[in-house]
């Protein structure tokens, strides 16, 4: 793989653009979003810059803040009674980390997992390596890492079981929770040699034995129950809405409706009348834009939950609405289509589009719309926090406790060291709790009762009104297509407001990781690609939402192949594959995209013949082809993210009066070698209600700069008997030695072109708008 | 003061008669495992028993329960079929993130209580009213059918 075939070249100008184009790109969340704390955009910009003229680039956990750590007496400590404690550093929001990670250490270490116990790292980024839990990372990064650890944790109680015997190491054997002597059929428990076995010297990487993966025990397998499974389903599981401490106080907060705007005046008196509210203050607003500060507003703070809330609508909040007071989805985007009409800055040129375009013996065009989403965890943000004697702790659902911590002791003005971040379970992730805007808002609560612990609990309206959105964007494609109905030519220009908006002023341009997660990177056999982005300016706060840019650009794309391949008369399976073309590996920068996810182009090339397989893979296991009766349909659609090829077929059936049923979806995930397949199965499962929930129904519009959606009645998702009945997942095998993919996101965004690629063949009617809500209704 | 019977133990509530269950169980009581999703009885999230009839805890007034037994999840363990639909879960791996499923649990074993037997549209009739965001939706299916004792379905 060192030398990539790349089918088409881009011409040495556009590489080099593309490469100083890098300079954000490379910049990971957490640590662009620290440069920005401390010395603004200089810093940020110049960083990665400063680091690629010394050093080679960084990829993967390497080139994550604060990297790996590998260290047995770091993550695992065993107690005379035989008990394994392992540490899981990575936040557990439903994709089974707290279960897989600490799994490849007790696999490597040959611990009997029922003798294990998982200990929940706090915030703590030098101790523990990157805990950003997020991108899609955790197994990708750390399985490598936690193997080295657990493999160094079995030879050091190897050695001491050795030096005990006073035999050579390499006569005995770790197996199974104990250290086995052969010759003389001795043998000691991991108990008895816990404390000899942690003043042995850490074996270093030349001495180190990785297990060869046929003797794995539990990787790979599929067989191990959640770690937390059975505290789940008897209500004993903690997560950040249920700390409960002594003295402790509750609190909601009146945020300004409108993003950016802040408090002129509040009168508080009705509100202290309600029995049990017992403060009420104001947390500041900081300036646009807004990383991940609290927005500001009034804080009750009260006896219990209830009592804050009823103080909250007591209260009588005079709001300066700011510059995003006009807001309105419906207008902006008609502001959207008109910039995507119109050329925007080149972001991928590969050949000459406007000559093949005009030289086609067809043209195709259309125009894609996806609403804002939001998150809507089923645990809305919520936060504890205590200050005493200088020190906070602070208990949250929070997907990146290191930037909680280091935000928290900003805000306070306390020393990191001052800030302990203890990570509970989180109900939800998605991309919501990587933004620890809500600790913060704790902490400042915290501060305002002289450090009495308080928990600030958001309520669905406020977390529907006030989240990080995903995106909005306008998709506008248009294809020259040859003689045989083959595309010649491809421009997508795509309009959306940046992620970007929320670090950094006057952001109009997707980000290249935006541009990387399926824009520019499509690997298509198609001589004359022209990818522009034109400006779009974000008027509320946009953060990531699972697979992020993938799902419109991914919606987009998949729809649009589908279109060519109507107005050429083929299959759409069929003409997708040859879109897609030969299997080869493609260098990523050939594609325009110099990001790769964080990940090394060498050792993650796009490959085709992967995106290939899994397509071809859902074809022939949902019987692509077969006759479907009038109103069902078949959809198919492909598409790479987060270093994984996930491919889906979804059928569909549409009644007279066009209400949508999904009897069935087939989906094949190839993300490499896998450590927990039941969890990859539940992930794409998981991830294809999710892709339904996005198509169908979920949509975020604002008028007057207010959200007009305030509890699920009006932002709606996918319930039970909506949810499609069979889900059926393929894992393609992976091999251990082989570099790992993502799981938890690239799932979803293959779902909602798949589901309207089927609604067109049962329908004829071809969906640009989501959701799809009554679009189908007669 | 409002008395409640809350898993066979009774509790004196000093919280104003229109507090919500949920609340009461969550901040003075402490029996966190109800949770709380939507306060308007959109989500399931906060299901208990009331008299044995699947009930929004975010909505029902504490003024309203003098006289009736309540069951929440951590009481569910104490009834047969509560403890079957427990092992299900467990056992086909139903949660995720896990925190929808202490409501999904309380309105699976209702459902189940009433008919041990129920058939698909049953199951979707008794769950409409829980939400999964991640998802979870097959298997809770399959672990229904699987807690009644019939095949389950594929998860």
């Amino acid at each position: 793989m060192n030398a990539p075939f790349d089918l088409f070249a881009l011409d040495e100008d556009t590489r080099r653009a593309a490469n100083d184009a890098f300079v954000i790109a490379n910049v990971s969340r957490r640590r662009f979003i620290r440069s920005v704390s401390v010395g603004g955009l200089a810093l940020a910009v110049g960083l990665p810059k400063l680091a690629r003229a010394e050093d080679p680039p960084k990829y993967g956990a390497d080139g994550m803040p604060h990297g790996w750590v590998d260290n047995p007496l770091i993550f695992v400590s065993i107690g005379n009674d035989g008990i394994v404690s392992i540490v899981c550093h990575r936040s557990e929001m439903g994709q089974g980390i707290r279960t897989g990670m600490p799994m490849v250490v007790a696999d490597e270490m040959e611990a009997d997992w029922s003798r294990v116990r998982v200990v929940q790292a706090t915030g703590d980024e030098r101790r523990w390596g990157n805990q950003d839990t997020d991108g899609s990372r955790s197994t990708r990064h750390f399985f490598t890492p936690m193997r080295r650890c657990g493999a160094a944790a079995r030879q050091m109680l190897e050695a001491a079981a050795a030096a005990r015997w006073n035999v050579p190491v390499n006569e005995v054997q770790a197996k199974n929770h104990e250290v086995v002597h052969a010759k003389s059929g001795r043998r000691l428990g991991y108990g008895a040699l816990a404390n000899d076995a942690a003043s042995m010297p850490i074996p270093a990487a030349d001495v180190l034995r990785l297990k060869d993966p046929s003797q794995f025990r539990y990787i790979g397998t599929g067989k191990l129950k959640l770690v937390d499974a059975k505290d789940i389903v008897t209500g004993k599981a903690q997560y950040g809405m249920d700390t409960r401490l002594p003295g402790q106080l509750y609190a909601v907060v009146a945020r300004p409706p409108v993003y950016g705007g802040k408090v002129t005046r509040f009168d508080a008196a009705d509100a202290l009348k309600v029995p049990g509210v017992v403060k009420v203050v104001e947390i500041e607003a900081r300036p646009a834009p807004p990383n991940f500060n609290p927005l500001g507003g009034v804080a009750v703070i009260a006896n219990n939950t209830w009592a804050a809330m009823q103080g909250r609508n007591a209260l009588k909040i005079t709001w300066e609405d700011g510059p995003n007071a006009s807001y309105d989805s419906t207008a902006y985007r008609s502001s959207l289509e008109e910039s995507a009409r119109k050329p925007g800055k080149v972001v991928r040129n590969d050949g000459d589009y406007s000559a093949a375009a005009a030289g086609a013996a067809k043209k195709v065009e259309a125009e894609y719309y996806l609403p804002h989403l939001a998150h809507a965890t089923m645990e809305p943000p919520a936060a504890t926090a205590r200050i005493s004697d200088g020190h906070c702790d602070v208990w949250a659902c929070v997907q990146s406790p290191q930037a909680a911590r280091e935000l928290v002791a900003q805000r306070l003005g306390l020393s990191v060291s001052d800030v302990t971040v203890h990570v509970t379970l989180l109900g939800g992730g998605f991309g919501r709790k990587s933004k620890p805007d809500f600790a913060i808002e704790a902490a400042v609560l915290s501060k305002a009762v002289d450090g009495k612990p308080v928990k600030v609990v958001w309520t669905r309206d406020d977390d529907l009104h006030h989240d990080y959105f995903h995106t909005v964007s306008v998709e506008h494609l248009e294809a020259g297509l040859d003689a045989k109905g083959m595309p010649v030519a491809w421009l997508h220009r795509t309009a959306a407001p940046t992620i970007m908006s929320t670090f950094l002023p006057d952001q109009k341009q997707e980000a290249d990781w935006e541009l990387g997660m399926g824009v520019i990177n499509v690997p298509f056999a198609i001589p004359n690609i022209r990818i522009e982005n034109p400006d779009a300016v974000a008027h509320t706060r946009i953060g990531w939402f699972r697979s992020v840019s993938n799902i419109p650009h991914a919606f987009a794309v998949q729809s649009f192949v589908a279109e060519c391949a109507a107005a050429a008369g083929r299959d759409p399976k069929d003409y997708l594959l040859e879109v897609i073309g030969p299997p080869r590996a493609v260098a990523p920068k050939m594609l325009g995209d110099t990001w790769n996810h964080g990940e090394s182009p060498e050792r993650y090339p796009v490959d085709t013949g992967r995106l290939r397989r899994v397509a071809e893979t859902v074809a022939r296991e949902s019987g692509w082809g077969k006759t479907m009766p009038k109103g069902r349909g078949l959809g198919i659609a492909a598409h790479y993210s987060f270093v994984s090829y996930i491919a889906s077929v979804v059928e569909v059936e549409v009644d007279d009066k066009g209400n949508i049923v999904i009897p069935r979806v087939d989906i094949a995930i190839d993300c490499g070698a896998t450590v927990n397949p039941d969890r990859v199965r539940a992930q794409m499962q998981g991830a294809v209600v999710m892709g339904v929930a996005a198509a169908t129904l979920g949509e975020i519009s604002f008028k007057n700069g207010r959200v007009q959606q305030d509890n699920f009645h009006q932002y709606e998702v996918t319930r039970m008997p909506a949810a499609p009945r069979d889900i059926r997942v393929y894992i393609i095998p992976g091999d251990y030695s082989k570099p790992m993919g993502g799981v938890g996101e690239p799932g979803v965004p293959p779902i909602p072109p798949a589901l309207c690629n089927a609604i067109f063949a049962a329908t004829g009617k071809r969906i640009r708008r989501l959701p799809i809500g009554d679009q189908l209704k007669a | 003061m409002t008395k409640l019977n809350i898993n066979g133990k009774p509790y004196d509530v000093d919280l104003p008669g229109d507090t919500p269950l949920l609340w009461a169980l969550r901040d003075q009581i402490g029996l966190t495992g109800t949770k709380f999703g939507c306060g308007m009885a959109l989500c399931g999230a906060c299901t208990v028993h009331i008299d044995g009839e699947p009930g929004r805890a975010c909505v029902t007034p504490i003024s309203s329960l003098a006289g009736k037994k309540i069951t929440t999840i951590e009481g569910l363990e104490a009834d047969k079929v509560g403890r079957a639909v427990q092992a299900a879960w467990i056992d086909v791996g139903v949660p995720q993130c896990g925190y929808c499923q202490a409501g999904q649990v309380m309105s699976a074993a209702a459902l189940l209580k009433k008919k041990p037997n129920p058939t698909d549209a049953d199951i979707d009739d008794a769950m409409v009213g829980n939400i999964c965001r991640c998802g979870t939706y097959a298997r809770i299916r399959a672990a229904i059918k699987q807690a009644a004792g019939q095949t389950g379905a594929s998860a």
